[in-house]
C-alpha cells in the first residue's frame, strides 16, 4: 500500500491486562484512514479510555502489559524509543480529555503553555509561537482571543477551557487527534458548540480523529464510522449509518432500543438490557455478552466469529446471519 | 388513585401537593479580594405546583438554580423570601413542623456516595431514617431487606454490603430505597439518573415509574436530559437563570414549544440521524452567571428573537394555552415585540 492510502491508524489484536488480573482490553482491532473521525462507545469500564492511552503508549507501564500492534502515520508505536516518543505525543498525536483542567496547568497562562509546547516540538522563536497560539485561539473561536491568552485556566468558564484545550492539543498541528468524552461534562447547549467546531476543525486540517464517548448521539454528530465497546472488545463495527440504522449485534440493537427518546406512549416502560457488564478479572468464556443477551445459546460459550452483512460492517456475534460459516475470530488469548 | 385514600392527605386530590410562590434565594459572595459584595441570584420569584401523583420535570443549563430550588423545598437550606406549601400547609410552619415534613418528603441525589454513609451497610443505611423516627430496629431491618428486594437487591446478597462494594446503578437504587424507607408522599429526584450509563438509566427509569405506581408517589424530577424527561415527566418546568420561563404539560412544551429557550435547549440535543446531523449549534456562549443578569428578559442577549423592547421589559409567566404558561415579550399579547399577537379588543 502507499503511504497516502495506507490507514493513518492500525491497531491489530491490542489487549491491555492490568496487574491483578484485569484485562481490560482484550483483542482490540481498529482502523482510522486519513482524515476519518471514528467514535469508540461503550458503557463505562469497557475499555475505550485504555484503549486510546493505549495508542498513546500512556498505560502505567509498570502495572500494565500491552500487546498486539499499534501502527499511527507509519511508526510502529510500541517500538518508539522514549525520545522518539515525546515527539510522536504532540506532534502526530495529541489527546484532549473530559477534564480540561488535567491537560492544563493551573500556574502557567493559556497562552504561555501553547507556546511552549510549540517551541518545545518545532523549536520555533518565541514570537513565532506567541503568534501560533493567538492564530489556534482565533480558530476554536475564543472571544477576545488575545486578552484570553493572558488569562489562567481556572479563569475561564467549562466551554471556554475546552475550546482552549483543543487549542492546545492542535498547535503543533498533529495528524490525530484522540478525544477522550470531550463533551461529556458539558451542556447539552455547550456540547453541540464544541462537536459542530471539533467536526468544523477536523475537516478543515485532515485530522484523523477517535472520539471516545458513551453517548451514541455525540457519536452520531462528529463520527464517519462508529465502533460499539463492550467488556473490552469491539463488538461491532461499521458507518454510522449502518451502526445506528441497521444495528447487528444484540448489545447494540439493545442500546437503540433502551433510549428514552423514541416516541412511547405515556405510562410505558422502556425495553432495557437485563443485568450488567461483567466483571473483567473473571470474564465469561465465549461471548461477554451472552450472559445479558437475549439470543444467547450453546453456541455464544465459545469466542463468536466476526461476520460482516454489508461492506465496510462488522460485527461479532453467533447471532448474526452468516455467522456460522464464518471463521472464528482470531483473538489474543487464542494466540 | 392512591393518593386520595393516603390518611395524610389534607386538601383531598385537587389541592396541589406543593405550591411554590415567589421563591426567593440570593447567594451573598465575595467577589474576588477586598471587592464589593455580590449576590448570586440563584433562584429569583419563582412560582409552581406540583400535583398529587404526577412527575414534574425541571430543565435548564448547569448554574440556572434547579438544585437550589430542591434544596429550598425540602427545607435544606433557608428561602429569603416567598411560600412554600405542602398539601396547603406551610412548610416549617406551625401546622407542619420540618420534621413531619421530612416523613413525606424525600430526595435523592445525582452523586450516589453522597446520601450513603460509607462505613454503614446498605440495610444500616437504609433501616436509619425510620429508626430515627422511632421504629424497632428489627422491624426497621426487615423492612429494609423488603424495600431492597423491591428495588431488585437481592437482600441476602446485599444487605451486608458497604457502599463501596456496589455499582453506581446498584448504589442509585440502595437510595431510592432508602428515600422510600419513610413511606414519602413525595420523591425529589436530583439529576437521579444522569451519572448512570444508558442501559442501567433505563432500568432505573423503570423502577421509578413502578415505584411511583405501588406507593402512590409524587415526583419532582430534575434532569438535564430532555429525552429522559419527556419520557418520564406529565409536566415540565423550562428554567433560565433562576426562574421559571415555561411551564406546560410535557407533550406541549417539549412538542411544540413556546419559549425561544426551550425551543434552543431542544435544538442542542444531538440528532440521532447520521443523515440530518446538526449544522449550526443553536445557541452560542457558555450559560451565563447569574450574579448580574442581563436586565429585562434574562435571556434576551442569547435569544434569536430579541429587540430592543426584551431588554427593558421583564416579562411575567403567562397563559398561552390549556395549563401552559410562558415567559416571553413575544407572546404576551399587546407587547411591544413584533412577533407579539395582538390584544384582543385591538384585533376586533
Ligand atoms: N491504571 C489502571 N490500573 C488498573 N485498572 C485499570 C487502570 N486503568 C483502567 N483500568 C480498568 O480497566 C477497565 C477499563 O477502563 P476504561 O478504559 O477506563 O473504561 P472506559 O470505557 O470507561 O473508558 C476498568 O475496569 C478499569 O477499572
Ligand atoms: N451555597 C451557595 N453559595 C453560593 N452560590 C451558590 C450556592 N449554591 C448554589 N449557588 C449558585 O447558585 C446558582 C444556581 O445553582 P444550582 O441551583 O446548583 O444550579 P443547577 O442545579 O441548576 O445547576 C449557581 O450559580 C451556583 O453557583
Ligand atoms: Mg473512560
Ligand atoms: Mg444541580
Amino acid at each position: 500500500m502507499s503511504p497516502e492510502t495506507e490507514p493513518l491508524v492500525k491497531v491489530e489484536n491490542l489487549a491491555v491486562a492490568f496487574r491483578g488480573g484485569v484485562r481490560a482490553v482484550d483483542g482490540v482491532d481498529l482502523t482510522v484512514r486519513r482524515g476519518e473521525v471514528v467514535a469508540l462507545i461503550g458503557e463505562s469500564g469497557s475499555g475505550k479510555s485504555v484503549t486510546l492511552r493505549a495508542i498513546m503508549r500512556l498505560n502505567p507501564e509498570r502495572t500494565s502489559r500491552v500487546e498486539g500492534r499499534i501502527r499511527v502515520a507509519g511508526q510502529d508505536v510500541m517500538a518508539l524509543p522514549k525520545r522518539a516518543l515525546a515527539d510522536f505525543r504532540g506532534r502526530t498525536v495529541a489527546m484532549i480529555f473530559q477534564e480540561p483542567l488535567l491537560a492544563l496547568d493551573p500556574v502557567y497562562t493559556l497562552g504561555r503553555q501553547i507556546a511552549e509546547a510549540v517551541r518545545r516540538h518545532e523549536g520555533v522563536s518565541e514570537a513565532e509561537a506567541r503568534a501560533r497560539a493567538l492564530a489556534m485561539f482565533e480558530r476554536v473561536r475564543i472571544p477576545s482571543p488575545e486578552r484570553r491568552l493572558d488569562a489562567y485556566p481556572h479563569e475561564m468558564s467549562g466551554g471556554m477551557r475546552q475550546r482552549a484545550m483543543i487549542a492546545l492539543a492542535l498547535a503543533c498541528r498533529p495528524q490525530l487527534l484522540l478525544a477522550d468524552e470531550p463533551t461529556t461534562a458539558l451542556d447539552a447547549t455547550v456540547q453541540i458548540q464544541i462537536l459542530l467546531l471539533l467536526r468544523e476543525l477536523q475537516r478543515e486540517l485532515g485530522l484523523s480523529a477517535i472520539f471516545v464517548t458513551h453517548d451514541l448521539g455525540a457519536a452520531v454528530e462528529v463520527a464517519d464510522r462508529i465502533a460499539v465497546m463492550y467488556a473490552g472488545r469491539i463488538v461491532e463495527e461499521g458507518s454510522a449509518r449502518q451502526v445506528v440504522l441497521s444495528p447487528q449485534h444484540p448489545y447494540t440493537v439493545g442500546l437503540l432500543k433502551s433510549r428514552a427518546d423514541g416516541a412511547l406512549a405515556k405510562g410505558a416502560r422502556l425495553v432495557t438490557i437485563p443485568g450488567s457488564p461483567p466483571d473483567l478479572a473473571r470474564r465469561p468464556p465465549g461471548c461477554a455478552f451472552a450472559p445479558r443477551c437475549p439470543l444467547a445459546d450453546e453456541a455464544c460459550r465459545r469466542d463468536p466469529p466476526v461476520v460482516s452483512p454489508a461492506p465496510g460492517h462488522r460485527a461479532a456475534c453467533w447471532r448474526v446471519p452468516g455467522a456460522d460459516a464464518a471463521e472464528p475470530a482470531q483473538r489474543a488469548d487464542a494466540a | 388513585m392512591t393518593p386520595a385514600l393516603d390518611p395524610r392527605d389534607r386538601g383531598g386530590p385537587g389541592q396541589p401537593l406543593v405550591s411554590v410562590r415567589g421563591l426567593v434565594k440570593h447567594f451573598p459572595i465575595k467577589k474576588g479580594l477586598g471587592r464589593a459584595r455580590a449576590v448570586v441570584q440563584a433562584v429569583d420569584g419563582i412560582d409552581f405546583d406540583i400535583l398529587k401523583g404526577e412527575t414534574l420535570g425541571v430543565v435548564g443549563e448547569s448554574g440556572c438554580g434547579k438544585s437550589t430550588t430542591a434544596r429550598l423545598l425540602m427545607g435544606l437550606i433557608p428561602h429569603d423570601r416567598g411560600d412554600l406549601l405542602f398539601d396547603g400547609e406551610a412548610i416549617g410552619g406551625r401546622d407542619l413542623p420540618l420534621r413531619d415534613f421530612r416523613r413525606q418528603a424525600q430526595m435523592v441525589f445525582q452523586d450516589s456516595y453522597s446520601s450513603l454513609n460509607p462505613r454503614m451497610t446498605i440495610e444500616a443505611s437504609i433501616s436509619f431514617g425510620p429508626r430515627v423516627h422511632g421504629t424497632p430496629a428489627r422491624r426497621a431491618i426487615e423492612e429494609a431487606r423488603a424495600l431492597l428486594a423491591r428495588v431488585g437487591l437481592e437482600p441476602a446478597r446485599f444487605a451486608g454490603r458497604y457502599p463501596h462494594e456496589l455499582s453506581g446503578g446498584q448504589r442509585q437504587r440502595v437510595n431510592i430505597a432508602r428515600a422510600l424507607a419513610l413511606n414519602p408522599r413525595l420523591v425529589v429526584l436530583d439529576e437521579a439518573v444522569s451519572a448512570l450509563d444508558k442501559s442501567v438509566e433505563a432500568q432505573v427509569l423503570n423502577l421509578l415509574l413502578d415505584l411511583k405506581e405501588e406507593f402512590g408517589l409524587t415526583y419532582l424530577f430534575i434532569s438535564h436530559d430532555l429525552n429522559v424527561v419527556r419520557f418520564i415527566c406529565d409536566r415540565v418546568a423550562v428554567m433560565y437563570l433562576g426562574r421559571v420561563v415555561e411551564i406546560g404539560p410535557a407533550e406541549a412544551v417539549l412538542g411544540a414549544p413556546a419559549h425561544p429557550y426551550t425551543a434552543a435547549l431542544l435544538a442542542s440535543m444531538p440528532s440521532l440521524d447520521p443523515d440530518r446531523r446538526t449544522e449550526e449549534p443553536p445557541l452560542a456562549g457558555d450559560p451565563p452567571n447569574p450574579i448580574d443578569p442581563p436586565s429585562g428578559c434574562r435571556f434576551h442577549p442569547r435569544c434569536a428573537w430579541g429587540e430592543p423592547v426584551c431588554a427593558k421589559e421583564d416579562p411575567a409567566l403567562a397563559d398561552i394555552g390549556p395549563h401552559h404558561a410562558v415567559a416571553c415579550l413575544a407572546r404576551q399579547p399587546g407587547a411591544a415585540h413584533s412577533r407579539a399577537p395582538l390584544l384582543e379588543r385591538e384585533a376586533a
